[in-house]
């Protein structure tokens, strides 16, 4: 069997060692060197970079948001090889934009940087997908999207993951979105159990529909009435 | 169909060839180097590319929670997995909008059940770069205490059922039994044996009672034989061995790119571990190693997974010695409450007493985003505060949510039973995955 | 349910037109003790509860006393379903499909605060107590609950099951109302539902 070649972080020469950080200041600070490259690889794309609590935040134009990441990511330079996070905020100043985050790490630089892009009031909730560039962005992204509503331009398969296909309730983080939900307690349990936890071979949602054909006869008419299997 | 792979299987009453034994037939499904042989009479042609869809879970005993798996299989082989989570999907994020910063600290302990000490600290590692505070030296290693303590119980879990699953029984009931030793503790630390909510912005819940560190010596110095114990029923074993290697490979790339961390992304190969590169609570200062393996499968990921507990071992050894004296809590009347007597007698404590209950602790506005290597991976907790004593929202970053979102790329070409050894090998639990 | 009061041990009914004869009694005693010493228990572990369920099951607690050694994975082969954890609604129609899998007679354990009631978790996804999709024998407090407080609900089951009588009317299956498939009215639902105490600083964000 083939040995991997072991990739090292904090690779690139002359870092120091890293040591926990003490006593950082709540606004300014070092910013990450990436900030820099990045105002004077992208200039006007990169609207503005603060430094909170030691960590560089780079806000960023939605439309670029895409080639920004992919710079980051390719750039020897910078090689932010990794996506720890991809998530949103929205405040309870509802005139406040809502935040798409992308939390990126580069492992050979051992850099830690927050790209945010802003969704003004009244723009639809679109983000683009970083999917092509990280693999681990097609869960992140789906979560962001069940729980925010926000939709990722270039996902391949945008749909809900934590809370099933048919939830009729609304986006749950969305600031609007009261604490126990819309509906009844009663309502809620109707709907939920009306489910039928078997049925969802259904084609759409497991994607498979291509498969579909290849299927046995029987199988397909069971399937196909939402039978439930193994009864 | 998307996957043009050719299978070989043995049809065993129909497909008997001349000889008198099975004929092995490859079932092709395009020409990409499939030798397309000719099929024996009696045999329908029908059975090119018939494939069956497998449901494993949302109740299965080796998903380890409520996680789904659909599969669709050609003959033995997974030709497609698409997992479901969200069965355990209770709402921690939204509710940590509706509660103060302390109060978060009991959900910390809930979202991964098998790493509650360490979630807490993690939880007020976040909350204290919000509010600026700095911990005392005491707190900072009984911290590390908890942390190596949690990631050393949630091994055990680890270790223990997954034996299960692959066919061994007696590594549970040995490791359930190092857990307890564990439980107890903790229990006479904080006083709960799983759920233990153990830390508080700017300290812990509670010190160390009197004698407690005897009781941590005796485990430190017990439970590497348990392990070697383990180690000798399970390294070398046959079927151990041959269930999980070269089972799951992820090249170093691959896992980088898919965002796994912990144990799964060192064990393909990529020396990352946020104690050592990202340091929190002093990590810099002890001395530990960290192991990364070179093949990426499941074995691997068992031996790293092993190792990091002797690990863990050795910085417990360090931080019993180097434990020093002190406050466990920081002075800072902003977020820590005042002691009783002081708040019954003194008008200024009893201000700070009520405004502590009563309103909460209110940090400036801003964001913080701290990582920590829990035994599962990179945790992140992500804190954004308005300046009110509530969150405006409280961003888990889950290590195994991301570590599961790859089971397609690892198990898809494999055969049904090494879906529940690659599964295992995550070492998911839902509660964090769902939320 | 079989909650009515069995004679005492021993009792021997001459009129058999008012009660139940001496056999009878004495074969109700002699089925119940041996349902009562070898529960099958279906563990239905969702959360951290099923964490302190495998350490009662483990060595120090030892679940194979009380003769449930055998863990039924399979709802078909299974008396006790022990709900061990929190229930979202996700996963409720599940439940109840596992509940209604499990062979006649069954009973069930709800094994925590989040099982027994929603527990902490008053959200937007979380089922506010599993009564309100399947019937349950005993609650257990705790969150989760300690293995002692598992094994105490198990020895409340075992006396439950000893009080049972063949004679009285075989339990039914539950039967949801057809138009909204639920088990109990929706007000009742509504109202189990409901916070415990003054909850309005507990549903307020900010401040």
């Amino acid at each position: 069997m083939s040995e991997f070649t072991v990739i090292r972080a904090g690779s690139a020469a002359g870092l120091p060692v890293p040591a926990t950080p003490k006593n950082v200041p709540h606004r300014g600070g070092d910013a990450n060197p990436s900030a820099e490259a990045l105002k004077a690889q992208f200039g006007a794309a990169i609207r503005r970079v603060e430094v909170v609590w030691g960590e560089t935040n780079v806000i960023v134009e939605m439309a670029k948001a895409h080639e920004i990441i992919q710079w980051l990511h390719g750039d020897p330079s910078q090689s932010y090889e990794y996506l720890s996070d991809v998530t949103a905020v929205e405040f309870r100043d509802r005139a406040l934009p809502i935040e798409v985050i992308w939390h990126l790490r580069s492992l050979k630089f051992r850099r830690f940087l927050r790209v945010k892009a802003l969704i003004e009031k009244g723009q639809p909730l679109v983000a683009p997908s970083v999917f092509d560039i990280y693999k681990g962005a097609d869960w992140l992204e789906r979560e962001c999207y069940d729980m925010f509503g926000i939709r990722f331009e270039g996902h391949p398969d945008l749909r809900r993951i934590l809370l099933w296909e048919q939830y009729a309730e609304g986006f749950p983080l969305r600031k609007d979105f009261p604490l126990r939900g819309r509906f009844s307690r009663a309502e809620q349990l109707r709907q939920a159990l009306a489910a039928n936890p078997e049925a969802r071979y259904s084609m759409e949602e497991l994607s498979v529909a291509d498969a579909y054909a290849d299927l046995p006869q029987d199988m397909r008419a069971r399937i196909k009435g939402g039978e439930s299997t193994g009864e | 169909m998307a996957t043009k792979r050719t299978v070989e299987v043995e049809l065993s009453t129909t497909g008997i060839g001349p000889d008198g034994k099975p004929q092995r037939i490859p079932l092709v499904a395009g020409g990409d180097g499939g030798v397309a042989l000719q099929a024996p009479p009696g045999i329908e042609p029908d059975l090119e590319g018939e494939h069956m869809l497998i449901n494993i879970g949302p109740q299965h005993p080796a998903t380890h929670g409520v996680l789904r798996l659909v599969l669709e299989l050609d003959g033995e082989t997974v030709v497609r997995c698409i997992p479901h989570i969200g069965y355990l999907h209770c709402g921690f994020e939204k509710i940590g909008e509706y509660r103060q910063y302390n109060q978060i600290i009991p959900w910390t302990d809930r979202d991964d059940y098998l790493n509650c000490v360490g979630n807490n600290i993690a939880f007020a590692l976040g909350a204290e770069k919000l509010f600026g505070i700095e911990v005392t030296p005491r707190c900072t290693v009984l911290r590390v205490i908890g942390m190596e303590l949690s990631r050393i119980i949630s091994h055990l879990v680890w270790m223990g059922t997954t034996c299960i699953d692959i066919g061994a029984y007696t590594p549970f009931l040995w490791s359930f039994q190092e857990r307890e030793n564990v439980y107890n503790l903790f229990e006479g630390w904080v006083g709960a044996r799983l759920t233990t909510s153990a830390s508080r912005v700017g300290g812990m819940a509670a010190d160390i009672p009197d004698g407690w560190l005897d009781g941590l010596k005796a485990f430190v110095r017990t439970f590497p034989k348990t392990l070697d114990e383990c180690d000798r029923v399970v390294t070398k074993n046959g079927i151990w061995v041959g269930r999980t290697v070269g089972i799951g490979v992820m090249s170093p790339e691959e896992a980088i790119n898919y965002g796994l961390s912990g144990p799964m992304l060192r064990a393909s190969g990529v020396d990352y571990d946020v104690r050592k590169d990202f340091p929190y609570l002093d990590y810099e200062t002890y001395d530990f190693e960290v192991p990364v393996g070179v093949h990426g499968d499941v074995y691997d990921r068992y031996l790293v997974r092993m190792e990091e507990m002797r690990q863990s071992v050795r910085i417990l050894e360090q931080a019993i010695a180097r434990l020093p004296d002190g406050p466990v809590n920081v002075d800072d009347p902003r977020v820590i409450l005042p002691p009783k007597h002081k708040a019954t007698s003194e008008m200024e404590s009893m201000i700070h007493h009520f405004k502590n209950v009563m309103e909460g602790p209110r940090p400036a506005p801003g964001e913080a985003y701290v990582a920590v290597e829990a035994p599962k991976g990179e945790k992140g907790y992500y804190m954004v505060s308005d300046g009110s004593a509530k969150p405006v929202r409280w961003r888990i970053r889950p290590p195994s949510y991301v570590n599961l979102s790859a089971i397609p790329k690892m198990v898809e070409g494999h055969l049904l039973s090494d879906v529940i050894a690659i599964n295992a090998s995550i070492d998911i639990v839902m509660g964090e995955i769902d939320r | 349910m079989g909650l009515t009061d069995a004679p005492a041990p021993g009792v021997v009914s001459l009129d058999a037109g008012q009660g139940d004869g001496w056999i009878t009694t004495r074969l109700d005693f002699l089925v119940n003790w041996g349902r009562a010493n070898s529960l099958w228990p279906m563990p239905f572990g969702t959360a951290c509860c099923a964490i302190e369920f495998m350490a009662s099951a483990a060595s120090k607690f030892d679940l194979a006393r009380f003769g449930m050694e055998r863990m039924g994975f399979s709802p078909r082969q299974a008396d006790v379903l022990i709900c061990a954890g929190r229930v979202p609604f996700k996963l409720a129609p599940v439940l109840r499909r596992i509940w209604q899998q499990m062979p006649q007679p069954k009973w069930s354990i709800s094994m925590g605060a989040c099982a027994s009631t929603g527990g902490m978790f008053d959200t937007y996804a979380v089922t506010q107590g599993i009564d309100t999709i399947i019937p349950v024998d005993v609650y257990v407090p705790g969150c989760p609950p300690r293995p002692e407080a598992l094994i105490h609900a198990i020895m409340m089951l075992q006396k439950k099951v000893m009080k049972e009588r063949m004679s009285a009317t075989p339990r039914d299956e539950m039967v949801p109302d057809p138009a909204s498939q639920l088990y109990i009215p929706p007000s009742r639902i509504d109202k189990l539902s409901e916070a415990f105490g003054n909850s309005v600083p507990q549903t307020r964000s900010g401040q």
